[in-house]
């Protein structure tokens, strides 16, 4: 596709737009910035994967996975402000993720070592472990200020934190795997999967993009179970403090009975 | 050297800009039971909860034992000073699963669940139902219960009989004093009740805003001629209350 074709894909951008102003829902400009942020973003990327790419230099893809790993962090840590600490528990949960999938998906030759493969199965894997990260952490926290009696009465019965917190972490990592699971369960009833429609655009055949688009469902089952389950670990002793209190922000101990 | 249950020493507690404790100085003897009352408001269930370490002090020292709080192994600690708190909490499960739910914490099993029902004033053909379909009263006594059930050494006591009826607050009165008979358990015991205060205390602590302003080693002097101006007010006011009734 020439820029002149794509520059044509604006119509689609005017359409949103025109709506959005004929309706008077005030979503024009968000509307522009997102269609000019994708844009930027897209544009970017894809000069830089084709470097990477064309360089074929350890260095680079580990550079690139790097940063895939730091973005996610960052956007995930936005949900799990007042959880002290957090960042580089995201991060070490994100990286173990991409490490263990990448062991498995290398050494076991699902996929040969080239950039193309793993850095966009990073993207992928890393993506779908941060918007599971992110509920976890909404979760965690939500069960947190409303099972708070039950989390301080294990507490003041001599029981220790995790035993405390345990059912409530439980449901909070349930909380973060099942979008996952549901949208694996009705892949391809309701909407063909992105990597799939890709392949099928770009004249692969149907059959072949079905054998990898089922890896990829696969191993972002498995990224996400990984990442929840890490970070709900990591993450819970930082709701307790040293004399194994539950701390809270003061918005809500200030609601306490 | 004498020690105490429970010691409070120059405890003050401050979050954000309020003062919920200042300056508090008291002691729970071995062995006693000590009635604390005052307002509602007035910091009693917070004092409560600086004895088993479920809140730390801004400053001053809260000793057990002749040990401060804070240096005891947490869970030890609680399992030594146990709570019952003004609002039971019960858990997922049967009554029974609730009464041995402190044991299994550390391990333990409840040997004779049906006998420590009935201390607790209910029947023990309850065991088999689900906690959360009992009434407020029958909660409150499993939560007695389940913190009985552990042996607590010290028993620290938030309204457990505010939810009661008559007849079921004298029956758990009666267990909590037969607990305290057998096994010399220390009690600091909010309750908002005066009569009850009078039948149980051994000592009257009385809280006004934060601060332990009166304190009695004699249950029956204080009601006769409460000496700070606040308990005045209070007794006043609460027998005002028992007149409109
Ligand atoms: N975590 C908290 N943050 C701010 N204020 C609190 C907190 N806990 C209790 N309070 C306030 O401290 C005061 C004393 O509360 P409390 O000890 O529960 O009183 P009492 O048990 O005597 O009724 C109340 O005004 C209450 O609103
Ligand atoms: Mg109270």
């Amino acid at each position: 596709m020439s820029f002149a074709t794509l520059s044509f894909t604006l119509v689609f951008v005017a359409i949103s737009v025109g709506l959005s102003i004929w309706l008077r829902l005030g979503v024009q400009r968000d509307v522009v910035i997102a269609a000019v942020r994708a844009t930027i973003q897209l544009v970017i990327v894809g000069y830089i994967l084709k470097f990477v790419f064309q360089a074929h230099n350890v260095l680079f893809i580990l550079a690139m996975i790097a940063l895939i790993v730091c973005v996610a962090t960052w956007n995930a840590r936005s949900r799990a402000r007042h959880i002290s600490g957090i960042g580089w528990r995201i991060g070490l949960s994100l990286l173990v993720t991409e490490v263990v999938t990448q062991a498995l998906l290398l050494g076991l030759h699902i996929i040969p070592f080239q950039p193309r493969y793993v850095i966009s199965l990073s993207g992928m894997i890393v993506g779908n472990a941060m918007v599971a990260s992110g509920v976890l952490l909404n979760r965690l926290q939500g069960e947190v200020a409303n099972k708070q009696s039950e989390i301080e009465t294990v507490l003041a019965l001599g029981g220790s934190p995790r035993q405390a917190i345990y059912p409530h972490l439980k449901q909070a990592i349930r909380a973060g795997l099942i979008p996952t699971i549901d949208s694996t369960k009705t892949t391809g009833l309701v909407q063909l999967p992105g990597t799939m429609s890709g392949l099928i655009i770009a004249g692969a055949s149907p059959v072949q993009a079905v054998r990898y688009q089922l890896m990829i469902l696969f191993c972002i089952l498995a990224g996400s179970a990984i990442a929840s389950i890490l970070l709900g670990f990591l993450a819970y002793p930082r709701l307790f403090n040293h004399y194994e209190q539950l701390v809270y922000e003061e918005g809500v101990q200030s609601g306490r009975r | 050297m004498d020690m105490h249950a429970i010691e409070f020493a120059n405890v003050s507690l401050c979050v954000g800009g309020d003062t919920l404790l200042r300056k508090v100085d008291g002691r729970v003897p071995k062995g006693r039971i000590v009635a604390l009352i005052g307002p509602s408001g007035s910091g009693k269930s917070t004092l409560l909860s600086l004895c088993n370490l479920m809140r730390t002090p801004t400053s001053g020292e809260v000793f057990v034992e002749g040990r401060e709080v804070r240096t005891w192994p947490v869970r030890k600690l609680r399992q030594k000073v146990a709570m019952v708190f003004q609002s039971p909490t019960m858990f997922p499960g049967t009554v029974a699963d609730n009464l041995s739910f402190g044991l299994h914490l550390h391990g333990l099993s409840l040997s004779n669940p049906a006998g420590l029902l009935e201390d607790v004033g209910l029947n023990s053909s309850l065991l088999d139902k689900r906690a959360e379909d009992l009434s407020g009263g029958q909660k409150q006594r499993v939560a007695l219960g389940r913190t009985l059930a552990m042996q607590p050494d010290i028993l620290l006591l938030d309204e457990v009989t505010s939810a009661l009826d008559v007849h079921a607050k004298l029956e758990v009165e009666r267990t909590i004093l037969s607990l305290h008979e057998s096994r010399g358990t220390s009690m600091l015991w909010v309750t908002h009740d005066l009569a009850q205060a009078r039948r149980i205390a051994d000592i009257i602590f009385f809280m006004d805003a934060g601060e332990l302003v009166e304190v009695r080693d004699d249950a029956a002097a204080f009601f006769e001629q409460p000496q700070s101006a606040p308990a005045q007010r209070f007794l006043a006011t609460m027998r005002e209350g028992d007149g409109v009734e």
